[in-house]
């Protein structure tokens, strides 16, 4: 089978389970095409030796209960793997191997997967076109010298150019659903709390969240189903009743209300994603149910309040990188010389721009004008939320402001380069789900997304409405496999 | 408001990041740019607003407090950037 790349997950499972397909062909087959996309840059860490013997062992004794049985994935490489090096896009950690495992990749390796690598993404998690990655920049397989977005750049450009069936980023403003929109794919954050913080390199504590990424929904709701669970090592994990997601997935959504926010309607947008957006409202309503206009006043402030939130807590939870206990040191004449210098060095430009940020924030004299104030005004915007599901059951909106962009356009201006997390950052703020699904092309090609948002907990519901829509968008990403010589 | 270069170097200090003045110079610009943008926020009364510090609204679980993880010393330094079997070795900070 020459075509085993381009099968989505649920395929791949059932021709393993119905033994039309071994464990070993699986991974070859993605070790094969992996091998050959080298100029997507999409790996950081390459396991495929490694991959292959597991691959074998499962064949030879294959657990065909299990929910990824023998299926190959890499992830993204902010997730701790025993034994594998594990960088978080950083030169600071370039010689980091964990001698322990992060829960979500826990729980796939219990459920049958196998590991093939570690994929690129912005340093830390700081970035959208991931192009502060030590490693380099990610190429999208759309098109040449495009973004892929960030900062699950490399998970999302190996989940489009098919060098893996499915993958799994982190989400702390918009870094799984706005490169998911970027590269035609689906990407979900899931609810603050569903999956485990544990063993993933910390950003944003109290926004960041793991998610899948994936060809389509079906196989997205699988991956949530393995990688969701209660987890006593991670204090802020919630105890909650969890669905089968992919078992109860239905494309069943009549008599819903989905809500539309009237302020994400902001200026300059594109009359690309006006249309997309329209569009979007149409095919719900063809599935049967009911838009609402709603407003969520406070939605222009979500952004300067996220760039007050998380380089605040990166500041704080980036100070254990001093040279000491692990990763990357620098000489110094002295302890504080060698801090210094080992931080300069090892820390990329934008990192330290944040770190700088959320240190200023909370420093003496300037914490209440700032910090304190971006706490209650994230407080007011998940009241506007609050308010929203009184009325709605879910919320539409775009996913990005634009289609992917060049490499290069936006390096030099930060503030724009934030910009393009306008739709995704409003989410991580008030805790919620929020899904990313292709939903249409731009003038030039490229792939459009729209952004589902659910309430806490709910992502059963924004999967089933995402599942519905799939189905009416019908859409097919244009990949050339342009980077294959 | 400015973000000045003092300013700059103070953070810097804070932040145990040495700082030359070039990169001193580009970070008060970036810095600038970035606060302009966050000033929006004060556009906002929130006087009587409680401050959110986590979404998730549960309390902390107990655990019995008891050892888990024992006899782990050696993948405690094993990714130690100076190598000692025992410890983790820093340069010399008392005279």
């Amino acid at each position: 089978m020459s075509d085993i790349t381009k099968q989505s997950l649920t395929e791949l499972v059932e021709n393993i389970k119905s033994k039309k397909l071994s464990s070993t062909d699986i991974t070859k087959a993605f070790i094969e095409r992996s091998e050959k996309s080298k100029d997507l840059n999409a790996y950081i860490t390459e396991d495929f030796t490694s991959a292959l013997d597991k691959a074998k062992k499962f064949d030879q004794k294959p657990n065909l209960n299990l929910k990824l049985p023998g299926i190959p994935m890499a992830v993204k490489d902010l997730f701790c793997t025993k034994d594998v090096k594990t960088t978080a896009g950083s030169k600071i950690l370039n010689n980091f191997v964990p001698t322990y495992e992060s829960t979500v990749t826990d729980n796939i390796w219990k459920e049958g997967g196998i590991l093939l690598g570690k994929l690129n993404c912005d340093e830390f998690a700081m970035g959208s076109s991931n192009e502060t990655s030590f490693f380099g920049n990610v190429q999208n397989p759309i098109d040449k010298d495009l973004v892929p977005g960030g900062s699950s750049g490399g998970s999302a450009s190996a989940v489009a150019g098919q060098l893996t069936p499915i993958t799994i980023g982190t989400d702390t403003g918009g870094s799984i659903r706005q490169p998911a929109s970027f590269t035609g794919t689906v990407g979900l954050k899931p609810t603050y709390g569903s999956c485990s913080r544990y063993g993933i390199v910390a950003f944003a504590s109290s926004l960041d969240q793991a998610g899948p990424m994936a060809q389509n929904v079906k196989d997205c709701a699988l991956l949530q189903e393995v990688i969701s669970s209660y987890d006593s090592k991670d204090s802020t994990s919630v105890d909650f009743e969890r669905n089968q997601y992919s078992k109860e997935l239905t494309n069943d959504i009549k008599g819903k209300k989905i809500g539309i926010p009237k302020e994400y309607r902001v200026d300059g947008m594109p009359k690309e994603i006006e249309d997309l957006w329209q569009k979007g409202i149409q095919y719900v309503k063809d599935c049967g149910a009911e838009t609402i206009d709603i407003s969520l006043p406070n939605t222009s402030y979500a952004l300067p309040t996220y760039y007050i939130v998380a380089p605040a807590e990166a500041s704080s939870n980036l100070a254990r990188y001093d040279g000491v206990k692990y990763g990357f040191r620098a000489k110094g004449e002295n302890l504080i010389d060698m801090y210094e210098k080992t931080r300069s060095e090892g820390f990329g430009a934008e990192v330290q721009r944040r770190i700088m940020i959320g240190t200023y924030v909370l420093s003496s004299g300037y914490y209440d004008a700032y910090y304190l104030k971006a706490q209650k005004v994230r407080k007011l915007i998940k009241n506007d939320f609050d308010e929203a599901y009184k009325k709605v059951d879910a919320i539409l909106t775009p996913s990005t402001p634009s289609a992917a962009f060049k490499i290069g356009e936006k390096t030099n201006d930060p503030v724009s380069m934030y910009l393009n997390d306008i739709f995704t950052v409003p989410v991580n703020l008030a805790g919620l789900p929020g899904i990313s699904i292709p939903a249409g092309h731009d003038s030039k090609g490229y792939p459009l997304g729209l952004q589902i948002i659910g309430k806490a907990f709910d992502e059963q519901n924004i999967l089933n409405i995402a599942y519905a829509m799939e189905e009416k968008i019908n859409f097919k990403n244009k990949i050339t496999d342009w980077w294959i010589k | 408001m400015s973000i000045d270069l003092k300013t700059i170097k103070h953070i810097s200090k804070l932040s145990r990041i040495s700082v030359d003045e070039k990169k001193a110079e580009k970070l008060a610009g970036d810095l600038n740019s970035i606060f302009d943008f966050i000033e929006k926020l004060n556009e906002l009364k929130t006087d009587n607003i409680e401050p959110l510090t986590s979404v998730a609204e549960t309390t902390l679980k107990l655990r019995s407090d008891e050892v888990k993880s024992k006899n782990i010393r050696e993948q405690i330094v094993k990714n130690s950037p100076q190598e000692n079997e025992d410890y983790f070795v820093v340069p010399k900070v008392i005279e």
